[in-house]
This record gives C-alpha cells, sequence and structure tokens, in this order.
C-alpha cells in the first residue's frame, strides 16, 4: 500500500534516495546545493541508510568522487542545483563519456549573474548536450517517482548512461504537497541490485577506465554515446511500464494533456505544466480547444513522437524556462521546431520565453499564450515567432 | 581482450574505451614524442649505474651481468635526465632526425 505523506520536493527527492540506499552519495551540502544533501546527510547519521556521505569541498569534487565511486562498481548519487552544476561541468561529461550511471537531483535554479538563485531552467539547458539523460517532473511526485526509476533506466545494458532528474527550484522543492510514498522493501525490490559487469574492484579483470582517446576513436565513443541514448528511449518506456505496473502511475516520455482533440498546443517542462493544465481546464469550459505537451523525457528527445503528437493542432507555443540569448528563442523550442520540420510538420509555431530568474508565472499569462495562438490561427499569420512572457517593456 | 585498432568499427569497441585488461600501457610506444636523442657511448661508460636508475621511462635496459645496453628507443621520451647525471660523458644529446 501507497503511504499517503505531504513532503516538499526536497524532501520527496531525499526520501527517494533514502530508499534506494545508494553506496555513495558524494555532494556540496550548502549553498548552491539544496536541502537535499542536508536532509540525506541526517539519514546517514541516524543510520537509516548505509551510505557513505562524502562531504567534498566543491561540486567539481562531487561529481568526481561519484565518479569514482561508481567506477569502482558501487551505486553513487549526488544533489545540486544552479552554480553548483556550473562548477561540475567538466565532470559532467566525464561521468557520460565513462558511462557511468550515477544519478544526479537537480533543483532547477537560475545560473547567476546578475547574482540570482531562483527558479528557472538555464542551470539543465546548461548541460543538455553533455550526454545525460534528463527527465523533468512537474510536481513532488513525480520528482519522486523519476527518482525511484532513475537507476533501472541508467544503468540497463543498453543504456550506462548517467541519469539527471529535475524539479523546479522553490515552486516544487520548497513547497510542501501530498504525495503518495511507497513503502521501503517495494522500492528496494523495484529498484534492484546493482551488478555492473565490468568495475575497477573486480579482481578476476584488472581494467584501465577513462584511457587516451585520440583521432583514431573519440568520434566512435561519442557515436556509442549517442547511440545509447537512442536506445534509453524504449528503456525508459519498459521501466515506466514496470513502474505503473508496480505502483500504478502512469508515465511516458511526455504527457498529452486533453491534446487529443486540440486547437491550440502549449509545449513545456516542469511546475508550469500544473498551470497550464488548470488554465486548459478553464478554456476547455468555455469550449476552446487547448491542450498541453509537457515534456518528461527531455534528453534522449523523443522528437518524432512529439512532431506527431503535435501533428493535428493548429497552433504551437513552446515555453523556455531559459533563454538561449541567441536570437532564435529558446532551447525546446528549438529542439521542438526542428523535430517537426524533420517528421514533415507544418504547424505555426512560436518561442516564448518565460519566468526567468523565478519570476512568477500566472494563469493569466498562460491563458494570453492561448489567445495569442487563436489570433495566429485566424490571421494565418506570426508577427514575431520569438516572444518573451512576462517581460516588463516600455510601452509603444 | 580482442585488438582493437584504428579500424576497429563502433559496434566493436569497448565503451568509454575502457580496457579490460591489466600492463597493457607498454603496447603504447611514446618514443615517437622525442625531439632529441640520447646516444650512447660504451667505450666511456664505466657501468657505474647511475643512469638507469634516473630513467623514468624504464628504457635502458640492464642484462643479466648487471651491465647496461644501449638506449629502448620504443619509449625514451628524450628528456636527458641520463645524460645530466651521467659522470663520464657516456650519453650525450642529440637532435632527432638531423644526420650527421
Amino acid at each position: 500500500m501507497s503511504i499517503r505523506e505531504r513532503l516538499s520536493g526536497n524532501e520527496a527527492a531525499a526520501t527517494a534516495m533514502k530508499q534506494i540506499n545508494p553506496d555513495v552519495v558524494a555532494a556540496f551540502p550548502i549553498t548552491p546545493s539544496t536541502e537535499i544533501p542536508q536532509y540525506f546527510s541526517t539519514f546517514v547519521a541516524n543510520g537509516s541508510v548505509d551510505t557513505e556521505f562524502v562531504a567534498v569541498e566543491s561540486e567539481h569534487s562531487a561529481m568526481s568522487a561519484c565518479i569514482g565511486a561508481e567506477a569502482a562498481g558501487s551505486r553513487a548519487m549526488t544533489a545540486t542545483s544552479a552554480n553548483g552544476l556550473s562548477l561540475m561541468w567538466e565532470m559532467i561529461y566525464i561521468a557520460s563519456s565513462l558511462r557511468l550511471p550515477i544519478v544526479l537531483s537537480l533543483v532547477n535554479r537560475a545560473v547567476s549573474g546578475p547574482l540570482n538563485i531562483h527558479n528557472d531552467h538555464s542551470d539543465a539547458m546548461g548541460v543538455r548536450d553533455a550526454g545525460w539523460i534528463m527527465l523533468f517532473s512537474e510536481n513532488n511526485q513525480e520528482a519522486y517517482d523519476n527518482l525511484l526509476m532513475a537507476h533501472r533506466i541508467a544503468e540497463h545494458k543498453d543504456v550506462m548512461l548517467p541519469l539527471m532528474v529535475c524539479q523546479d527550484g522553490f515552486i516544487t522543492s520548497h513547497s510542501i504537497e501530498n504525495i503518495e510514498l511507497e513503502e521501503d522493501d517495494k522500492v528496494k525490490a523495484f529498484v534492484g541490485k546493482y551488478k555492473p559487469e565490468h568495475f575497477l574492484l573486480n579482481k578476476q579483470e584488472p581494467m584501465a577506465i577513462g584511457p587516451l582517446d585520440l583521432q583514431a576513436h573519440l568520434f566512435e565513443h561519442k557515436a556509442q554515446q549517442a547511440d545509447a541514448m537512442r536506445k534509453a528511449k524504449d528503456v525508459i518506456l519498459e521501466v515506466s511500464k514496470d513502474f505503473e505496473k508496480t505502483f500504478g502511475r502512469k508515465y511516458g516520455l511526455f504527457e498529452e494533456y486533453k491534446l487529443d482533440d486540440a486547437e491550440l498546443a502549449i509545449v513545456c517542462m516542469n511546475s508550469t505544466a500544473g498551470t497550464t493544465k488548470f488554465v486548459v481546464d478553464s478554456l476547455r469550459e468555455k469550449g476552446i480547444k487547448a491542450g498541453l505537451l509537457k515534456i518528461r523525457v527531455f534528453r534522449p528527445f523523443p522528437g518524432e513522437e512529439i512532431a506527431k503528437a503535435l501533428s493535428k493542432v493548429k497552433a504551437v507555443a513552446v515555453l523556455d524556462k531559459s533563454d538561449s540569448l541567441n536570437g532564435i528563442g529558446g532551447a525546446l523550442f528549438t529542439d521542438v521546431t526542428s523535430s517537426m520540420f524533420t517528421n514533415n510538420v507544418q504547424v505555426p509555431t512560436v518561442s516564448y520565453v518565460y519566468g526567468i530568474g523565478g519570476r512568477d508565472t500566472t494563469s493569466k499569462q498562460i491563458e494570453s499564450v492561448y489567445s495569442d495562438l487563436q489570433e495566429i490561427v485566424k490571421s494565418g499569420k506570426i508577427e514575431n515567432p520569438y516572444r518573451y512572457l512576462g517581460l516588463r517593456k516600455e510601452e509603444k | 581482450m580482442t585488438e582493437i585498432n584504428s579500424n576497429t568499427p563502433m559496434e566493436k569497441l569497448t565503451i568509454g574505451g575502457n580496457i579490460y585488461q591489466a600492463g597493457n600501457a607498454k603496447e603504447f610506444k611514446t618514443g615517437d614524442w622525442r625531439s632529441v636523442r640520447p646516444v650512447f657511448h660504451p667505450d666511456k661508460c664505466k657501468q657505474c649505474g647511475m643512469c638507469f636508475a634516473v630513467c623514468p621511462e624504464n628504457s635502458i635496459p640492464v642484462n643479466k651481468e648487471y651491465k647496461r645496453e644501449d638506449f629502448n628507443f620504443d619509449y625514451c621520451k628524450g628528456c636527458g635526465v641520463c645524460a645530466k647525471v651521467c659522470p663520464f660523458g657516456a650519453i650525450t644529446m642529440e637532435e632527432e632526425g638531423v644526420s650527421k
């Protein structure tokens, strides 16, 4: 039986980590990190986990220690946020290229500067090409569930890639919500034991990890990573199916909310999807055919499936909580539109950059996006595809 | 472990370039990094044993009679430490690729 609880997103992530009981957690437990390592170190002190907690001096060292632990043959986890992830950056690439299935709980916050600690997705977008599987979570429940599924996806023999579970800083990380927790022994059975095929502490098979990899080989090793990323899609679906069978909650690559017969669609990630669902419901009452496509799996990007899901709508708005500062919209917009183009889906699509630095995004603003889409459908014209939502500007 | 070389297709490479075998550093010949080479002059050598002890690449072979032989240029990077410690001028450094 599931246990009804009320937890913050940080507590939910820390509880998942407690139930997973990894061999090693290496984390930098003060700013710019989250409360997750702090809660987790309490579990270690209380003896509720057998994890070796390595309190490192920086996030660069946190990821390095996870790499060492995972290479040795143990299960390693860490948690960070914003500039903490930036400091890990070099080792983020080492983790994925050495094919070490480390799991990271990322609480999405703005990468400074100027100095800001509030929610947006600029931290995650900075590592979107680093070869990590990236799952996004609308609420505390999804952050918890995604973490329970994380190791089985990452450690799968066809995958062997690190994985990060993202949730919105403060909006979900510090908000207390109802949540259904699963029993410890059931989680343990679901997650299973980590049995790596090759590991450094195996006396029977001495091995070298991360050797010199020059012109003759790096290209092929990168292509192997990309191949594993493509294969991860099926593994994610397979693990999600088993999760549904075991715990009853259903997950796919993305969630289609009232998208079946929708004419106007918003694509977004994390907590904004909750606000958008509320707006979709109220618009539906007024007879407006609004729908939502909420990304769960951002890496690998399910381009073909997304293009198909959006093929019947009349206009799409892609909401990015991070500006790529490139003059052509956010990263999610670029991925969605390029997938649509490649799959011959021709639907007018616009980019909205919103919620930067923790700027509140209200249901009214989401409503305005849907009315902009109505305007596009009516006129058949897009004046400016690169837009902002909730930005202050001089009236003209 | 099967042989991997610059013709091996990606499907046959180990993930992350892992090497499931010990003691393979000797297969990586580092001698071609050399820009200066040590030249051994046996007539001046007293077999004092200073040079091979300081060689960071173990490129000065020593035979069963505890006598040093000529350099192993597969691994010698031409650092010149041996020439520096030799008290008898039995090792000189010369520019690589320049014939006299």
